[in-house]
């Protein structure tokens, strides 16, 4: 909002729409860059959906670490050893989706020690 | 009665339009049913017309209009909506199919992962080919925490690549699983009254009260599902675009 005066100056109507168009288009701003990206939890709110959600989260972190694994011991030869690596470094990224998704870890590409 | 509650989501062949090498490319139920969905949704966009006041079909065009953009701009701001077209196309594609596969007989195309799977991959082909377009290299910050040691940061840089890889994997396996195991839920108690029915006779069907409202409530909670399962896929497909518009906010 910015620090326009609440009452109106006596204008005609047309004059005060604008005012008023003005003032909810500041707003409707204002409240979009207050919160930019609400978390998709909104989205579900029920226990269920939400353990479903978070188990989603984790397993596709172990199942992107083994397919990474997978791929880096065929091009490289160096089999099992990526597997290994990946899978547990697949783990950690799972447990770091889903420690984003219920909101204890700041988004992508944000300040760590906030 | 067919008590398998599987054999519902078997690919039938329908014809064969030719061969790409040795594939064929066939038409199958599962496609003839995405050719339903959009000609559902493009009739529908087309009978819409433009009165001042809305009727029927006008309005439900106009509220799943400004539905999901109301969607786009929450979550990925203004500029997120030089991508509502395609967010637009994916939840009314997997509402509307969704839907179909409520009505019992029909294919539920979204109960199969290959499909599920090529969605999430368009969604994150566009994130990062619009990320690296419009941010450059400042796109990979994303992957770069700030805040954080020198020496753990290689291991961090890792964690955090895999778990972007493992967007597209949730995004689809959430929206698949969800469908197939409401699907398979609602066909294994539809097949106990069935089953109650013809062991157990008189007393069988008074029985089979008891799973038939169970799958009433189910019914009703799949619907719910259905729609659920399309607007949250939506809604994250908005937040990884997001992701690619503004990188490191």
């Amino acid at each position: 909002m910015t620090g326009d005066p609440r009452g109106n100056g006596g204008d005609d109507l047309s004059g005060r729409l604008r005012r008023l168009d003005e003032k909810l288009d500041a707003r409707e701003a204002e409240e979009m860059r207050k919160q930019p990206a609400p978390s998709a939890n909104a989205a579900d709110r029920s226990g269920f959906s939400g353990g479903l959600k978070l188990s989603g989260d984790f397993v596709g972190g172990v199942v992107a670490g083994f397919a990474v694994g997978w791929a880096f011991d065929k091009l490289t030869g160096w089999s099992p050893w990526g597997l290994i690596v990946f899978l547990l470094l697949g783990f950690a990224a799972g447990v770091l989706n889903v420690l984003r998704s219920i909101g204890a870890m700041p988004k992508y590409g944000e300040r760590r020690d906030k | 009665m067919a008590a398998d509650p599987i054999a519902q989501f078997q690919i039938k062949k329908i014809m064969t339009l030719g061969h790409i090498g040795p594939y064929e490319i066939a038409l199958t139920n599962s496609a003839v049913f995405m050719i339903a969905a959009v000609i559902f949704i493009v009739g529908g966009i087309m009978l819409a017309g433009r009165n001042v006041i809305p009727g029927r079909v006008q309005s439900l065009a106009e509220i799943t209009y400004e539905f999901v953009a109301g969607t786009v701009r929450s979550t990925a701001g203004n500029e997120g909506m030089k991508f509502f077209p395609l967010v637009f196309s994916l939840f009314t594609f997997i509402l509307v199919l969704n839907m179909f596969g409520m009505i019992p007989g029909f294919f539920t195309v979204m109960s199969h992962i290959a499909i599920t799977g090529a969605l999430a991959a368009l969604v994150i082909l566009t994130v990062i080919i619009y990320g690296i377009y419009k941010n450059g290299f400042k796109f990979f910050k994303l992957f770069w925490p700030s805040g954080v040691p020198m020496f753990v940061m290689p291991l961090i840089v890792v964690i955090e690549i895999l778990s972007f890889l493992s967007r597209p994997l949730s995004l689809s396996v959430r929206l698949f699983a969800n469908m197939l195991a409401g699907h398979i839920t609602l066909k294994v108690f539809a097949s106990f009254i069935g089953l109650l029915a013809t062991s157990l006779g008189v007393a069988g069907w008074l029985v089979g009260i008891l799973p038939f409202s169970m799958l009433i409530a189910l019914t009703a909670l799949e619907f719910l599902v259905a729609f659920l399962q399309a607007y949250v896929f939506t809604i994250l497909t908005c937040l990884y675009l997001n992701d690619a518009i503004h990188p490191g906010h």
